[in-house]
């Protein structure tokens, strides 16, 4: 990750329906420029009731309904040297769900410390799988790739190739095709749960745009609508333009299955190339309905290439046996 | 491969008319040349890549370039930088 992800980062992030967090900054505002480090958090009961063995301070600290109780237990006794200790040791954030707010003194600490107070209204339960599922989201591994974005049939599909090769010329056709463009020229990609690559335009409110040479910056949600628009998608194929080299030998049977590797996922590849009188978006169509139809489990070339062995091996058989009778009168 | 920092001293960033000038200019080498800012890298000769990069004033970013013709393709685009693209 380039840059530290603050717990303000936290905050601002656009989050939206089962994915919000509902966060809300209570106290401690100067500490909001703390790096949340850690994609985890901590129930911090044990360190509440003063067993501070292995306490994981750089994980966030989640008060929830038990925790809230024990606070206003010792808030009654006016016993605060654990909850002091926890602000000392700063850890990046303290949150407590269900709306619960904390007494005045938790406040103090709280801005004393740096240690900045939120609240959500959402429960223990709900709020730590959100919270943990957009923190190993905002942690996984990311790359910026220099290519195009597109959806083809449902199928995510990352065009690659050198600038002027005609990736956005492609792109283009595919979306007056029906397809969709989920970005052009910088594309975001995140490894999520180990081998699923997802896909979306670095800046969200760039993006959707393509630049096609001799026209310019073109807005494709307002030329062609919202059906031609996706904001994030797995990739699934990758496929690479290259202006047609004469001495290369490109793939003609299909046999062989290419693939490459990002961010150490080895995704489908296929290398297509490119000149003049070949319609690319149709290849591209074209290669995405065979991959599918490989995935349901029909290899065309493959299927070819039986077909062919079993008839070669039938006239074979033929031959044999027709040599085999030839001097045997017919009955 | 050649490699050089440079500043963006004009006051608006590389937004659209600066990106094009960069993207032009890098047209014209047959070098790849990327374009680096806080270890996000994009290609040199891509203008959407260049215009989401979102560079502000006052920004470092650090400029690449691999084959025949790299130092001159540095060279030229560390000038033109410099000199806030003609504004």
């Amino acid at each position: 990750m380039s840059k530290a992800f603050t717990v303000l980062d936290l905050l601002d992030l656009e989050l939206r329906d089962h994915n919000a967090l509902n966060l809300v900054c209570k106290a401690g505002r100067k500490g909001l420029a703390k790096p949340i480090t850690q994609p985890d958090i901590n129930r911090p009961g044990l360190a509440l009731s003063g067993f501070f063995d292995d306490f994981n301070s750089r994980r966030l600290q989640l008060f929830g309904n038990g925790e809230s109780a024990y606070i206003r237990k010792l808030e009654q006794e006016n016993k605060w040297e654990t909850v002091e200790r926890i602000f000392q040791l700063e850890p990046p954030c303290i949150v407590f769900t269900n709306n619960h707010l904390p007494p005045d003194k938790v406040m103090q600490f709280s801005e004393l410390h740096h240690v900045p107070v939120l609240s959500t209204s959402l429960g223990s339960a709900d709020f730590s799988v959100r919270l943990i599922r957009t923190l190993a989201d905002v942690f996984a591994p990311q790359r910026t790739v220099h290519g195009v974005f597109v959806e083809v049939s449902g199928m995510g599909v990352l065009l690659l190739g050198d600038s002027g090769v005609g990736k956005s010329e492609a792109a283009l056709e595919l979306i007056e095709r029906g397809h969709r463009l989920v970005c052009d020229d910088a594309v975001d990609i995140r490894c999520v749960s180990g081998n699923t690559l997802l896909g979306k335009p670095v800046n969200p409110t760039l993006g959707h745009h393509l630049e096609v040479r001799g026209i310019g910056i073109i807005n494709v949600a307002q030329l062609f609508g919202v059906s031609a628009i996706q904001f994030q998608k797995e990739i699934e194929m990758v496929i690479e333009l290259e202006l047609w080299d004469s001495n290369k030998e490109y793939e003609r049977l299909g046999t062989k299955d290419q693939a490459v590797e990002i961010l150490g996922v080895s995704m489908p590849s296929m290398t297509i190339p490119v000149k003049p009188g070949r319609n690319i978006a149709i290849l591209i169509e074209t290669a995405v309905m065979n991959h599918r139809l490989k995935q349901m489990g029909f290899h065309s070339a493959q299927e070819f290439n039986q077909n062919v062995i079993q008839w070669l091996e039938s006239e074979n058989a033929r031959n044999v046996y027709l040599r085999k009778n030839k001097d045997s009168p017919v009955s | 491969m050649v490699e050089k920092d440079v500043t963006v001293k004009n006051r608006a960033g590389i937004h659209a008319r600066p990106a094009g000038m960069i993207v032009t200019l890098a047209n014209k080498f047959s070098s790849h040349i990327f374009i680096e800012k806080e270890n996000e890298k994009i290609n040199a000769k891509s203008i959407m890549g260049l215009i989401t990069l979102g560079v502000l004033c006052n920004t470092v970013v650090k400029i690449s370039a691999s084959g025949s013709d790299e130092g001159a393709a540095v060279d030229a685009l560390v000038k033109l930088i410099d000199n806030r693209f003609e504004e």
